[in-house]
This record gives C-alpha cells, structure tokens and sequence, in this order.
C-alpha cells in the first residue's frame, strides 16, 4: 500500500513539476532565449486535453451502432479534435518558440554565370568530333520523332477516332416501334395535346443519345413544319416526334412549355434545362432562344393499322451536340 | 535522443548540413504567404480522404438493381458506380463522412489555390526568377479543375450525367478534330463505351494526383531555391524572415491542422452533393437547376451566354456552339494567365530580377488589366446562375441574358479605368502625405536649429 | 467580391419572403345566410372572376374587352368544362384572382373564406361537365417508383427534389408549399406554362407515388448535416468561399503578421 502511494507521488512529481533544462550562455546559443510563460503553457496542456477528448470522442461515436446523426458527430468530434490540437500549435507558434528575425542572402542574377558558362562550354566541346553536325541533328530529331508517335499510335485503339459512322447512326429504322419506358407501344389515339411524352425505339438500347424521342400532338392548323416535310409523313394526326437530347449540349429535353392560355402566354415549346435552349416543336424544332446552333433532330412517324406509332425512317438530321461533320450527312436509314 | 537522432541520419545520409541549412531557411512573414500552404494542405486531405474512398467505389456503370438501405431508391435501375456512392454514404460507417470531407476539400482546395495566385498576381511574384514556378502553378491549376470534374463526373447520379454530356459536347465542339478526339475519349459516341468510367476513373485517383503531386514538389523546390519574395521596405538583397525551426514549424502544422478541423466541420455538418436525392442518372434524364461545382460555374455562364448558332461553311461545321463558352473562353482566360509575365517584360521592358513585391497600388496598370479580367470572368460566372436568381427573385432570364451579354463586355472597360484610377490617387495622396511629413520634419528642424 | 457579397446574402434569404402580395379590390358580397352555394358562388364569381372569365364563365378571348362587373379590362379561358378541379386548385393556391392576365399566378396569401371558395368551386362545376376535386392516395404510392417518375415528368422544370425551376417564359415553382390534392389538381390542370397530363399520361396510381415523392422530398433523408437548400453545387460554391475560405484567412491572419505601414 505504502509503495503504491509512493510510487503515486512519484508519477504526479514526475508530470507535474516544472523541468529547468541548464541554460546555455547567451554567445553560444543559436535559437535566441526568452523567459518561459506558464500560462501560455497552461493553455496548451488544456488544448492538448480536449483535442484528446475529443478524438477519444470520434471513436466512441464510431463505435456506437445505433446513433440518429452519426455522421454529424464524426465530423464535430474529428473536428474539434483537429481544431484544439490546431489552437494548441497556434498558441506555441505565437506564445512558446522563440521570435526571431533572420536573413539570408537572395539569389543575384550574376550568382551562377560561371557554372553557366561551364555548362555551355561542356555541351558545346562535346560535340565537336561531330562534323555533319546539322544532318545529325535534323536525323537524331526524325529518329525521336518517329519513335515518339510510334510510342503513341496504340492510343488509337482506345476509340474509333476515324471512323465517324457511328456518329450518323441511331437505333430508329422504318417500322420500329414508338415504346414507353416500360416497353409498351404507343399508340397515336394515346396521345394528347398538351403532354410530351418519352418514346424509345422498341428492342434497342436506350442509354444512347439516338434513343429517347419526345412525342406531342398539335393541333395540324398551328404547324409549319415548311414544304419538304409532308405532314402526313412527319406529323400525321398532328402528332411530331423528336430527339431529346439538346442540339447544344447533349442534355435531355426534359421541358415542355405548355400556354394554358395562349393569349396571354408563349407558344409551347421545349426547353433544356441545362442552358435554355428553346426549341418549337411547330416548326420543326427550330431554335426560339438560347445557343443551340441547330434546330432539334425530328423523327418522320407513321401509323400502323393497329392504330400504333411507328418511325418512318430515321431522324432529318444527326441527333446529338453539333462537331464538324454534323451538316454533312443525314443519319443512316 | 536527439542528438542519437541526428547522428544516425548523417552517418548514413549524410543529412546535418542539409538539415542545418533547412532548420534555418527563412520564411517571410506575412498572411497571404499561406494561402499557397492552405490549398496544399486541402491536397493532402483530398489524398486521404480519397485513398480511403477507393476502397469502397465501384468504376462500372454495369446496370444493377438497388436493394440497400435508403428506402426512395429500392427496387431503380443504376450503375454499380452510383449504388457503390450510395452505400459509402449509408451503409459504410463515416463513409458518408469521408465522402463529403473529400468533396469540401475539393471546393476548398480550388478556392485556396485561385486566391493564392490572385496574390501572386497583384503583387508581381510572377516575375523573374520565379516565372517557372509562376507556370508550373498555373499548370496545377488546369489540372485540378480537370481532376475535380472527372470526380464530380465519375459518381454517375443525374447531375454527373448531365456534366459529362455538357463535357462530350465541349469535347466534340473543337474545330477539326473534335469528334475524332471525343470518339478516342469516350470510345465512341456518347455516353460511350463501358470502359470510359474506368478511363476517367484511373485519370481521376492514378494519372492526375501523380501529376499534380509531382509539379507540387516542384513547385515546392522552386520556391526554396529562389526564397520567397517579400515586401517593401525589404531589400533585394536579403531576405529577411522566420526560421523553419522552431518558428515557422509550429504555424505551418497549426495551419495544417485548421484546415483539415475546417473541412472535417463542414464534412459532418453541411450537407454536399446529396447523390441520394438527385438519383441514378440515365441519357434520357436531367432536372432543372444542374449545376458544376463552383470553380465550373465561369464555363457554364459561358455557355449559357453565346447566342445560338454553329458557325459553318457550306456543309462543314467549323466551329460548334459550344466552343465559345466551354472551350475558347478557359483557352483565353488562361493563355492571359501563361503569357502575362512575358507581356509585361515587352511592354515595361523590366527584364530585372524582382524579389520584393508590389502593393497593388503601385502598378496601376497590372492592378487593372488583372481587376478587368477577374469581372469579367466573375460576371460569366454570375450568369451561369441567373437562373436560380430567377426563382429567387422573380426576373425574367431571358432579359437577364441580355443584360449579361453586354455588361460581360461593357464592365470590365469600366473596372479597367476605374482601378487605375484609385491606384493612382491612391499613390499620389501617399506623395502627398510624405511630402507633407518630409516638410514637418524640416520645419521642426529649422524651429529647434 | 462585394457582388458575391450581395448575392450571398440574397440568397439567404428565406424564398417566402418574397411572394407576391395579393391583389386588392376583393368582392366579398353580403348574401343573407341560408343562400344556396351556388347562388353565393355567382356572386362572389361577378365581383371578381368575370371581368375576365366572362359574366357566365365564356371566357374572355381578347385582351382589352371589359365584360361584366369589375373595372379590370382583362382576358381569360373559358370556364365551362374545367369543373371543381381546377376551381379548387386556383383558388386555394391564391393562383386566382389574378391582377393581370399578362403575369404568370403565383402563390399568394387566399383572401377569401373556405366557405367563399366551396362556393366559387360549386358555381363552376355547376357552368359544365368538368372533374371533380380529386382524392389522391398517397399513403397508396412508393416513393422509389415517384422518384423515377417526377425525374421523368416532372424534375426538368421543378429540379429533381422539388426546389422550383426556370422554364424560358415562366417559373417552375418549389412544390415545399403544395398540399397533396394540389399537386394532383396541377398535374392534371396544367396551370400556365405546365403541360396537362392526363390520366393516360400519368396513371392515378402513378400519380400517388408522384404525391409521396413529393410529400419526401419536403423532408428528405438528410444524413450529412445542414442541407443549404437541396439546390446543389450554387449554396456549396457560397459555402466554400464564405464560411471555409474566410474561416481559413482568419487562420492565416492570426498565424503571420500583416504589412506595418
């Protein structure tokens, strides 16, 4: 019992009293001396004590199973841990370390000229025995030349980087079907004025940007769609199919503005909602607003006997953001 | 111990000299020193935080069902990357934690990064012998705006989705080459084939941090082998300064340490990039509002504000709409970045080495060409969200857009003449007032003689 | 950075603050109780609908005709076949009356009774064959499957957690304030720019995971802290820069000095 309380006494002497290190003469010394501050000390010991409690803290919430806001307590008592530790360095940063001023010589412009020269001179003698030197030269930079683009060729396989068909190409062909999401066709009685509906070629992958169409109706009157497009063929019963992905920036055309009542309000149209393209689908999606550069793909329709939505053939135009070749070809039939 | 220490490193290092020189190095003393130190230890955070997401993100976009434990999402069609992100945020412990500590540490680091070459700008650190780092700095920049866009990009959720088609279309707007470059990128037409995400995944947490870490580095040995600059009234000889040890040390872990408690309170306490809610993305999707993260933003005002039209001859498409705001806009903003230096050599034919800064003040003309093309990219910036300043204060953005696209053009003239002017005023009442003190002195020195 | 300033505040401030006041000039007719609904709704229909709707719900096709009781010159759709559905919805989003025809209804203060609006509601089921208030059921719904849905029909202009939109023309608004059986009045109303999406369209059923959904995302799963709006990359750009960023130079200061002039 009596060793133990010894070796109690001990441990707090040990921890708490003050240690006074042998004091160096002032001519030796390299770091400048200043008088302790035991209160600035006082304050780091607090700060290293709650920075201990609190990431002792971030453990016992990490190990807590069913805890409401556990992520917010990680965070506050990570945090706080850092935050204490970090106003510990602070205070002996500004309170504990000596403050000193020292300076030190900035490079000059003239520091080096020798080794400059040396340098040169090294380079320059060593090429001395060469006495077709230019040849060399021009033959040495096609040899690295060649070798750096050969090193680069196998980069080609990483994508068809000359092959731009599948730019033209989308899943819609003449008679495929009109389907929801779930699979079901469209059929063109199905469809009503003032909806816009999400189409996808039946039996075709519809995570590709030719996929998804928008589908409306509009009263036949109010359409405009110019002489080469027949109504019959790219809007028969008035209703108009086209790409939903923006001309601009490949998002999707998830807006359809709709007047309630069209005295008062603009005409429908639809708008992406990425940077407000707005594109009226009465006059065969050309552009309203916004920096789409071309107006919106539209899919020729035809209704089959069973009263079904069905291409006509393929979009007028490739779907998609514009690149250089997109007014070069229509897309694949 | 110490001294043990010491002695086993240079017997086998041969390390005292080098760390005797490297104790006393001497740190300049002022604020805006450490912005610099800021963003590099948001970098060291982003590497942690990061290696530890690795362990649980999956880079597939394979369909997959979800069948966890966030209830709104059972029983929906998404990628095996999305679904990974939505257990690190509910299933792995602190993964949620760690997840949006990474994403602030992003947001963070770009902004410490930017306000620290802000600062090296208006002060002239740019110039000789520092140009090279002055590059390489700017060349990290362009890099982690890159690095964080394939993170952003790479959790596939709708707003990921919807950045990455905007991105394919900038891509593919590239006069000449664009398609062929966006068919190698992305193999194929977008959204591209399977392997894209493993492309942009091994770009994002392999190519572009070894890239980054390295021009760090040499960034870092830069610095120390021309010494920081420092201010007036310093000389050109000496730079004078805290030592690293013991006085610069205990700042720079302190700094350490309030940035991380920093992005470790906001990575528990406010909410970023809540993927759950926005859900799996699919090419047919998108919402309104969609967003880049903020150091994006200037690109979308960009977009947003050219009028619409492909430029073309005949059947060739020559340049895309979207290069304008996505791609020539960045091109030019930091071409400025790259060629100022070498500008004002041929203009001010100052060809002389600079250790000692600039106030703002005292270059009128650098202060204002930087102020007009910081408002610029600031307004483009601002019209990238006039649509959420609609919904909040009810103004017509069409009229919004066209008040942007002249004021984009129209401002930064303004702010031109205007900094220059206050430069000057503001240099010629210190004239004045030191005039006014010189003669003081001399009148008391008359009075007392 | 002062602008940056000026939007940082604005954008703090709470969204309701800034709806519109309603209009003044509200008819409240002094009809004797024991008055039948509809006779009441007439009423209350004259002294304020009519100057646009037309004195018997015709509607008004030209702007400028002032028709009926009221000294508002306005133009307005035919009432005839809308029914209580679309009575209710406008009335009781404060939609109607509106102060001009040219501006798009907003969600404003209902200055009317219940008691008025039962009976506005019955005088224009009355004038034809139009649904009825509908009854959604969304206790009915999942809200995984109104999730994929509103993300499909509804997220391109309201934002995919509800938080209101732009459309060229016209404002999506948040849904925060919309009640059960106002959301399916709208989806099948189409008020102003919004499409109309019959039960074709969206099935009832549908349309109850669409109203859970909805009925969510008011108070979604916000695990990770402080949710800054639900809007995204914008409220975290202000955050970075106003709370990390100033928090970070206020460490930089305290840690080195400053220029001493």
């Amino acid at each position: 019992m009596t060793k133990f309380k010894d070796w109690l006494v001990a441990g707090a002497v040990l921890l708490l009293s003050k240690t006074h290190p042998s004091r160096r003469d002032d001519e030796q010394r390299i770091v400048p001396d200043a008088p302790p501050d035991p209160r600035a000390e006082t304050w780091v010991l607090a700060l290293f004590g709650l920075a201990s409690l609190a990431a002792v803290g971030f453990i016992v919430v990490y190990a807590l199973d069913r805890l409401s806001h556990q992520t917010q307590w990680l965070g506050v008592t990570l945090g706080l841990a850092l935050a204490f530790l970090a106003a510990a360095c602070t205070v002996i940063g500004k309170r504990l370390v000596a403050t000193e001023e020292l300076a030190e010589d900035y490079p000059q412009p003239d520091d080096h000229v020798g080794d400059q020269e040396a340098v040169v001179e090294i380079v320059e003698e060593s090429g001395d025995r060469l006495s077709r030197k230019r040849l060399l030269k021009l033959g040495g930079a096609a040899a690295g030349g060649s070798l750096g683009l050969a090193l680069l060729t196998p980069a080609v396989s990483l994508g068809p980087v000359f092959d731009m068909s599948r730019f033209y190409g989308t899943p819609w062909t003449r008679g495929r079907r009109l389907v929801d999401e779930r699979g079901r066709p469209y059929r063109a009685d199905g469809i009503e004025e003032a909806v816009f509906y999400t189409a996808y070629p039946e039996g075709a992958d519809r995570e590709t940007i030719g996929a998804p169409v928008l589908v409306v109706r509009l009263k036949p009157a109010a359409l405009h769609l110019g002489s080469h497009k027949p109504v019959a063929e790219w809007a028969p019963q008035g209703i108009l199919a086209y790409s939903k992905i923006c001309t601009h920036a490949g998002c999707a055309i998830a807006l359809y503005r709709k007047p309630t009542f069209p005295v008062t309000e603009p005409r429908p149209a639809f708008v992406c909602p990425c940077h407000y393209s707005t594109f009226d689908p009465a006059t065969g999606g050309t552009v309203l607003f916004g920096p789409a550069g071309r107006p919106l793909p539209q899919l020729p329709l035809l209704v089959d006997p069973r009263g079904q939505l069905r291409a006509r053939g393929n979009f007028d135009q490739p779907v998609g953001p514009s690149w250089w070749g997109v007014r070069m070809e229509k897309p694949n039939p | 111990m110490i001294r043990k220490v010491v002695r086993y490193l240079d017997e086998r290092a041969g390390a005292a000299p080098l760390l005797r020189k490297a104790l006393r190095y001497v740190f300049p003393d002022h604020w805006s020193f450490l912005l610099g130190e800021v963003a590099l230890y948001c970098f060291v955070v982003l590497v942690g935080t990061g290696i530890y997401l690795t362990f649980f993100f999956e880079p597939s976009t394979l369909d997959t069902v979800y069948h966890g434990s966030y209830r709104p999402l059972q029983g929906l069609h998404m990628s095996e990357a999305y679904k990974s992100v939505v257990n690190i945020s509910f299933s792995v412990k602190a993964g949620l934690l760690l997840r949006q500590t990474h994403h602030w540490a992003a947001n963070v680091f770009v902004a410490a990064v930017i306000l620290h070459l802000l600062r090296i700008f208006f002060t002239g650190a740019f110039r000789k012998p520092r140009t090279l780092t002055y590059f390489i700095g700017l060349t990290m920049l362009l890099l982690t705006l890159l690095e964080g866009y394939l993170g952003y990009s790479m959790v596939d959720d709708l707003l990921s989705g919807m950045g990455l088609a905007i991105g394919y279309a900038v891509a593919l707007s590239l006069p000449f080459i664009g398609a062929n470059l966006a068919a190698l990128l992305w193999n194929g037409p977008y959204p591209g084939g399977h392997d894209f995400i493993s492309r942009i995944y091994i770009a994002h947490v392999l190519v572009l941090p070894i890239a980054i870490g390295t021009l760090l580095t040499m960034h870092l040995v830069l610095v120390a082998a021309r010494h920081h600059t420092q201010f007036t009234p310093r000389s050109e000889r000496k730079v004078v300064g805290v030592p690293t040890f013991p006085g610069q040390t205990p700042r720079s872990i302190a700094l350490t340490l309030w940035t991380a408690a920093v992005l470790f309170l906001l990575g528990g306490l406010i909410q970023i990039n809540p993927i759950w809610l926005w859900g799996p993305y699919h090419v047919g999707d998108a919402t309104n509002g969609a967003q880049p993260d903020w150091y994006l933003g200037w690109l979308i005002g960009g977009l947003r504000l050219v009028p619409g039209f492909d430029w073309t001859i005949g059947n060739y498409t020559l340049v895309p709409n979207p290069f304008w705001g996505g791609a020539l806009f960045p091109l030019v903003v930091f071409a400025f970045l790259y060629l100022y230096p070498w500008l004002e050599r041929k203009v001010t034919g100052d060809n002389a080495w600079h250790h000692v800064l600039d106030r703002p003040r005292d270059r009128p003309w650098r202060t204002a060409i930087g102020m007009a093309m910081l408002t610029w990219i600031v307004f483009v910036f601002i019209a990238g969200s006039a649509d959420r300043a609609l919904v909040d204060f009810g103004v017509s953005y069409v009229k919004q857009i066209w008040v942007y696209r002249v004021l984009v053009w129209v401002l930064p003239v303004v702010v031109l003449f205007v900094t220059k002017r206050v430069c000057e005023e503001l240099l010629a009442g210190e004239k004045v007032e030191s005039e006014r003190r010189a003669a003081e002195r001399a009148a008391l020195l008359d009075t007392a003689g | 950075m002062r602008r940056l300033l000026v939007i940082a505040v604005a954008l703090a401030l709470p969204p309701a603050a800034l709806a519109d006041p309603p209009p003044s000039g509200i008819v409240h007719p002094s009809a004797p109780p024991g008055t039948p609904l509809v006779e009441l709704g007439y009423q209350l229909y004259a002294g304020n609908c009519s100057s646009c709707h037309g004195s018997k719900g015709e509607g008004v096709p030209k702007l400028g005709a002032v028709e009926g009781a009221g000294d508002v010159p306005g133009a307005g759709p035919s009432l005839r076949s809308v029914g209580a559905l679309s009575a209710d919805f406008y009335l009781r989003t404060g939609y109607m009356p509106l102060d001009d025809p040219g501006h798009q209804p907003h969600r404003s203060r209902v200055l009317f009774s219940n008691h008025e609006i039962e009976a506005m509601v019955a005088y224009v089921a009355s004038l034809g064959n139009g649904p009825p208030v509908p009854k959604p059921h969304p206790e009915r719904g999942n809200v995984a499957e109104g999730l994929h849905l509103f993300t499909s029909h509804c997220a391109g202009c309201h934002q995919v957690v509800a938080r209101g939109g732009y459309v060229t023309g016209g404002v999506a608004p948040p849904l925060s304030n919309s009640t059960d059986v106002q959301i399916a009045e709208a989806v099948r109303v189409g008020p102003y720019l919004m499409p109309t999406f019959s039960p074709h369209a969206i099935s009832d059923r549908q349309l109850d995971s669409i109203i859970a959904y909805v009925a969510y995302a008011k108070h979604p799963d916000d695990r990770g802290g402080w949710s800054i709006g639900r809007l995204g990359p914008v409220p975290e750009g202000l955050v970075t820069w106003w709370i990390a960023i100033v928090a970070l130079v206020a460490s930089c200061l305290v840690l080195a000095g400053r220029l001493k002039s």
